[in-house]
């Protein structure tokens, strides 16, 4: 058995890597909640020549990698990953895994769960640690306008997902050292029952939303489909990336990787449009790191407003196609 | 000849929430079932069933989870084409979080329809949007199970799904039986007629599990079951010293980028300075 220092896991998830540092980002906060606990943090590695990731992991913040490096590993496999997991959870027994939010790892953490009949919350927009030394994990609660602090009091480990975005990583450091502990693939693993056959890059979009420095987003409050298409036009004018609030994508307004909030996107613009947005958590937690925030809504009341920095009393329309006509005269060249 | 196809699809009645008015077909407001309806992804993993049933012949038994009122949403599943419908309902069920939830829900599986050949669920719920359920009752069941699928195709026992994960489009294979979670990217749900909603409040039987029929612990399920607790909630309250614009959308426009020109010029990375000004 393991001496008794605890551990803080993060599942290294390095797929998409230049776009996606969720792994990165959990790690950083990762590190802060190890201070409270007294705990190492961990990073868990499985795939093919992981070498590159291990060693950014342990430079930006990672005390011990696990890694199990084997070309069997090659591409994500859901069952495979799984098992191995869980293997290494019931030798070294973590007291919290953290997972990042992406497609697999929102796959992956609800069956690691299962497995270990423990709980698990989705899209946490805080962690922290209580009194008890136990996890906090603050999301936003079910449909109310309100943040929900969850606790796991009786099972171990205790897990979360994290979007993409929500935390912000720590600059690395190719000075730091860590512990590498690589473990050989096991030779009796179940075999895989889900076979990919074929797989490709889905066509990026030019500027990814999340690293955008300016977003324009529209909520319900654009009234049409076809207004908020204008938002597109603008977007073009000012070399910004389009997003939603989720009534606009289930309307079809615009396609669902535009969703901004709980359930999509968090970004972190330096300079955040908000046509036509209530305000509500769902929405409003992954904006939080957008510096300056010009909202357009004609309720002053609206919780969008009160988050701006400059809340502009008007019909989303008409400012949208003010802004379109002024850009047109100013901007030359 | 193979026996007929077993299909279950595992749905959610959701509260019909404001933000949800548009019928994507009709452009109109969808309020035929009081206030509740069915979560739209599952309405999504109803529609591939179906399409599976047109294409092979199959048998649809929809199961959902909730109070009694959550019968309405088997009412619409028969409108839809479903063929059984079965609804898991029990006080002592409440509070269940998704440990608990894929517990009970794949004993219903079992209990209801054990030779099933593939489950069909909504990758997600609007009210909740945690996506566990599936993944859950993937291990819960031990079959192989695959998330997100956007399209299915079925040659013999074999399952060929295409789904986008993490920028990657993926074509996987699995042998049934499985577990799949569909996606609201294609194929859009068939709209129920109301004539055929009326039918379906009167034409088939829903048969009713308890605890007791799923041979379940109490102790494993609803708020008991479930190893989250809330501890507290809290409103965040985001109050800046903000600047307040009004008046006419040009003024408003002109002001905007004269007095924030480093802001948001700096930000797109052009002068949006007033040309006349900046001379
Ligand atoms: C589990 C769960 C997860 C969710 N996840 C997300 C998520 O990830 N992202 C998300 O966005 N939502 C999410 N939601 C939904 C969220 O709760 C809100 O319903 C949604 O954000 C509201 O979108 P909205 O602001 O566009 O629409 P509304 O709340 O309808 O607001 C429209 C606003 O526009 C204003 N307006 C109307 N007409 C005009 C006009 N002509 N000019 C200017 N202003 C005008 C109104 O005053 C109002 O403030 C989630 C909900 C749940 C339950």
């Amino acid at each position: 058995m393991k001496d008794s220092i605890k551990e803080i896991w993060v599942f290294g998830d390095y797929r998409n890597y230049f776009q996606n540092r969720v792994t990165l980002q959990l790690l950083s906060r990762a590190t802060e909640l190890a201070k409270m606990l007294q705990a190492k943090v961990c990073a868990v590695v499985f795939g093919d020549q992981v070498d590159e990731w291990v060693n950014e992991y342990i430079a930006h913040g990672a005390d011990r990698v696990l890694v199990i490096d084997h070309p069997d590993l090659k591409n994500y496999k859901i069952e495979t990953y799984v098992n191995l997991m869980i293997r290494l959870i019931g030798k070294q027994r973590p007291e919290i895994i953290l997972v990042g939010a992406t497609n697999f790892g929102r796959e992956f953490a609800p069956r690691i769960a299962k497995r270990l009949k423990t709980g698990l919350s989705a899209d946490c927009v805080d962690l922290d640690i209580n009194d008890e030394g136990l996890l906090v994990q603050t999301a936003p609660s079910f449909g109310g306008n309100i943040l929900a602090q969850i606790i796991t009091p009786e099972c171990k480990p205790q897990m979360a997902t994290v979007r993409p975005g929500t935390f912000q990583e720590i600059p690395h450091n190719y000075e730091r050292t860590g512990e590498i502990v690589r473990i050989p693939m096991p030779a009796d693993l179940p075999k895989e029952r889900v076979h990919l056959i074929f797989s490709e890059r889905s066509p990026q979009r030019s500027q990814r939303i999340e690293e955008a420095k300016v977003v324009i987003c529209g909520g319900r409050g654009m009234g049409s489909k076809k207004k908020f298409k204008k938002l597109t036009e603008l977007g073009e004018l000012m070399n910004a990336e389009i997003g939603a609030t989720r009534p606009v994508v289930y309307a079809n307004w615009i396609e669902a990787d535009a969703l901004i909030g709980q359930a999509g996107k968090h970004i972190k613009p330096k300079v955040l449009f908000a046509f036509g947005i209530s305000g509500a958590i769902q929405h409003t937690a992954a904006i939080n790191n957008a510096e300056f925030i010009i909202a357009v809504n004609k309720n002053p009341n609206a919780p969008m407003m009160a988050m701006a920095d400059i809340a502009i009393v008007a019909d989303a329309n008409q400012v949208c196609t003010a802004m379109i006509k002024e850009l047109k005269v100013r901007i030359r060249g | 000849m193979m026996k007929m196809l077993k299909l279950v699809t595992c749905i959610k009645q959701v509260p019909m929430v404001s933000e949800l008015p548009w019928d994507p077909r009709t452009g109109t407001l969808k309020r035929n079932l009081a206030d509740g309806m069915i979560n739209p992804a599952c309405r999504y993993a109803l529609e591939a069933a179906l399409i599976l049933k047109n294409t092979y012949g199959a048998e649809i038994t929809a199961i959902t989870m909730g109070s009694d009122i959550a019968e309405e949403v088997l009412r619409e599943a028969f409108a839809m084409g479903a063929d059984r419908g079965i609804l898991v309902s029990d006080p002592k069920m409440a509070g269940a979080d998704t440990l608990a939830t894929s517990l009970v829900l794949s004993r219903a599986v079992q209990t209801a329809c054990a030779d099933f050949d593939l489950i069909l669920c909504g990758c997600h719920t609007s009210d909740s949007e945690t996506a566990q359920v599936g993944p859950q009752m993937i291990e819960e069941l031990d079959i192989p199970g695959v998330t997100y699928v956007d399209r299915l195709e079925l040659d013999g026992r074999l399952l060929r799904l295409q789904r986008l994960s993490d920028n990657f489009i993926e074509t996987l294979e699995m042998e049934l039986p499985g577990l799949v979670t569909i996606t609201t990217q294609r194929q859009a749900p068939r709209y129920v007629p109301l004539a055929g909603l009326q039918d379906a409040f009167t034409d088939k039987d829903i048969s009713r599990l308890s605890l007791e029929d799923l041979d379940l612990d109490p102790e494993l399920t609803g708020a008991k079951g479930s190893p989250t607790k809330i501890i507290n909630v809290f409103s965040p309250t985001a109050e800046k010293d903000n600047i307040i614009m009004k008046g006419s959308a040009r003024k408003i426009v002109q002001q905007l980028f004269d007095q924030f020109d480093d802001k948001i010029g700096g930000a797109i990375g052009k002068d949006i300075k007033d040309y006349q000004e900046s001379q």
